[in-house]
C-alpha cells in the first residue's frame, strides 16, 4: 500500500512551469530517490509533499490524507511528513534539546520531561546523545544535520523527505550523515530523497526517478537506470555526474 | 527680574518629572502600538499590510511637531479637548509606534526565511513560528536600535512644550523669562536631558556589544 500517492501534479512559479504533470507513488518502507539537474523540479516536488509549496493542479495523498485539499490540516500533515533541509534550519537560539522538543511541547502539548526522553532517544539514534545541551553553533555541519534528522524523527513521521541534505557539507562530513540516512532506510523508514550523491542514490534507493524539465523522464530500480539508461538525457546526466 | 539660583534648578528638576512621564507614556504606548503595527505589517493579509505601511509612511513623513499640534489644536477644533499631557501622550504614542514598527519589521525580516520554514515544517502555526522561533532571534537584533530610539523620544518630548505642556523645556523657557540668563537656564536644562539620555545610550551600546560577542 502506498504511503505517498502523487497524481498529475502541476506547479508554476509565476509564468515558469516547474512541475508538468508528475505522478508517482511510494510504498511503505520504500526509498525513492529523485535525481536530475538543477531546476528540473525535484526539490519543488519534494516540498509539495508536506505543503511547503502549494500545487496548482493534481492530487497528493499522504497515508490517505489529501495534501492539496483546501483548509487541509497542515498540523497533522507535518507530523506525518518530516523534512530535512539542505541547510539544516536548526534554531540557533535554542539548545539541541529544545530544537527537538519544541514541536512536541507546542504542537503535541507533551510535558517537557516526556519530550526530553524522546529527544534523548532520537539523539541516540543519530549518535549524538552527548550533545543534548549544546547549541547548534557548537556543532559541526554534519552534527547539525544529524540533529535536524533527529528533530524530524521525534515526531514519528510516516514519511521522511530529504532535500539535498549533504550538499552544504564538506566531503569528510557527508559520510556520517549518509550513514544515518542509510540506517533509517534499513530500519524500514519510508523516504523520498533529493540528492546529488549518485553513489549513495544507487546504493540506498529502491527506485530512482530522473526528473527533467518538470517531468518524470525515466524511473526504475537504480541498477537498471544507472546501467542501462533508456533516454539520451539520462545518459547525459549520468555522464555529467561522473565527470 | 531675579537671578538664576538653586530654586530654579529645583524647578527644572520638578519639570523634568513631566519629561520622564511623557517619555514613559511614549515608550509603553508606542511599544504596544508598534507591536500591533508590526504584526499588521508582516501579516499575510494584503489589506492589513497596506494599512500598516500607510500609517508608517504618514507618521514618518510628517514633522512630530505637526502631529503634536494636530493632537492638541486639531482635536480641540473637533470638540475633543484633551489636556496638554494627554494630547502629547497621544501624539508621542502614534509617533513612537510608527518608528518602533519600522525597526521591528526590519529585524523580523532579517531573520532568514528557512527559519520560518523549519518551524512550519514541524507543524507550528504562523503565530507559534513567530513566537518561538522568529521573535526571540529578532529581539536580540532589535534591542540596540530600539533602546537607541528611546533616546530620540526623550529629547523630542521637548517639542511638547509648544502646546503648553510644562516639561523641562517649557519650564526652562519660563524661568528664562524671569531671570534672563539663558546660558545658565538652558545649560542646566540641557544637562538634565543629558543625564536622562546618557544612561539609555550606554545601555544601547552595551546591548550592541553583547550582540556581537557570542549569543
Amino acid at each position: 500500500m502506498s504511503v505517498v500517492e502523487v497524481t498529475s501534479v502541476k506547479k508554476s512559479f509565476g509564468s515558469l512551469e516547474v512541475l508538468k504533470d508528475v505522478s508517482f507513488s511510494v510504498d511503505r518502507g520504500q526509498v525513492v530517490v529523485l535525481i536530475g539537474r538543477s531546476g528540473s523540479g525535484k526539490s519543488t516536488m519534494l516540498r509539495c509533499l508536506n505543503g511547503l509549496e502549494q500545487i496548482d493542479a493534481g492530487d497528493i495523498l499522504i497515508d490517505g490524507f489529501r495534501v492539496s485539499e483546501r483548509g487541509a490540516n497542515l498540523r497533522q500533515l507535518r507530523q506525518d511528513v518530516g523534512i530535512v533541509f539542505q541547510h539544516y534550519n536548526l534554531f540557533p537560539h535554542l539548545t539541541v534539546e529544545r530544537n527537538i522538543t519544541l514541536a512536541l511541547t507546542v504542537v503535541k502539548k507533551m510535558p517537557q520531561k516526556e519530550a526530553r526522553a524522546i529527544a534523548e532517544r532520537v539523539l541516540a539514534q543519530v549518535g549524538l546523545a552527548e550533545k543534548i545541551d549544546a547549541y547548534p553553533e557548537q556543532l559541526s555541519g554534519g552534527q547539525q544535520q544529524r540533529v535536524a534528522i533527529a528533530r524530524c524523527l521525534a515526531a514519528s513521521p510516516k514519511v521522511m523527505l530529504f532535500d539535498e541534505v549533504t550538499s552544504a557539507l564538506d566531503p569528510e562530513l557527508k559520510e556520517e550523515v549518509l550513514q544515518v540516512v542509510e540506517d533509517l532506510a534499513r530500519n524500514g523508514m519510508t523516504m523520498v530523497l533529493v540528492t546529488h550523491e549518485m553513489g549513495f542514490a544507487r546504493h540506498v534507493a529502491d527506485r530512482v526517478i530522473f526528473m527533467h524539465q518538470g517531468r518524470i523522464h525515466e524511473s526504475g530500480p537504480p541498477k537498471e537506470l544507472f546501467e542501462a539508461p533508456k533516454t539520451p538525457e539520462m545518459r547525459q546526466f549520468i555522464a555529467a555526474t561522473r565527470a | 527680574m531675579r537671578d538664576f539660583g538653586l530654586v530654579d534648578v529645583g524647578l527644572l528638576l520638578q519639570a523634568a518629572r513631566w519629561t520622564v512621564l511623557l517619555s514613559l507614556l511614549a515608550f509603553v504606548g508606542g511599544g504596544i502600538l508598534g507591536a500591533i503595527i508590526t504584526l499588521m505589517r508582516i501579516s499575510r493579509f494584503a489589506l492589513l499590510r497596506t494599512i500598516a505601511g500607510g500609517y508608517i509612511l504618514l507618521l514618518q513623513g510628517t514633522p512630530l511637531l505637526m502631529q503634536i499640534f494636530l493632537a492638541y489644536f486639531g482635536l480641540g477644533l473637533l470638540g475633543v479637548d484633551l489636556p496638554p499631557v494627554m494630547a502629547a501622550g497621544l501624539a508621542f504614542t502614534t509617533y513612537a509606534g510608527a518608528f518602533f514598527a519600522e525597526i521591528w519589521r526590519g529585524t523580523i525580516e532579517s531573520i532568514p526565511k528557512p527559519q520560518w520554514e523549519g518551524a512550519a515544517s514541524l507543524g507550528l502555526n504562523r503565530f507559534e513560528q513567530l513566537y518561538y522561533v522568529i521573535i526571540p532571534q529578532a529581539a536580540r537584533i532589535a534591542l540596540a536600535p530600539t533602546v537607541g530610539f528611546l533616546v530620540q523620544i526623550v529629547k523630542n518630548t521637548s517639542l511638547a512644550a509648544l502646546i503648553g505642556f510644562t516639561d523641562l523645556a517649557r519650564a526652562s523657557q519660563l524661568i528664562n523669562n524671569v531671570t534672563f540668563q539663558p546660558f545658565h537656564v538652558f545649560g542646566v536644562a540641557a544637562a538634565i536631558y543629558f543625564a536622562l539620555c546618557y544612561p539609555i545610550s550606554l545601555l544601547a551600546r552595551s546591548f550592541e556589544r553583547r550582540l556581537h560577542v557570542g549569543r
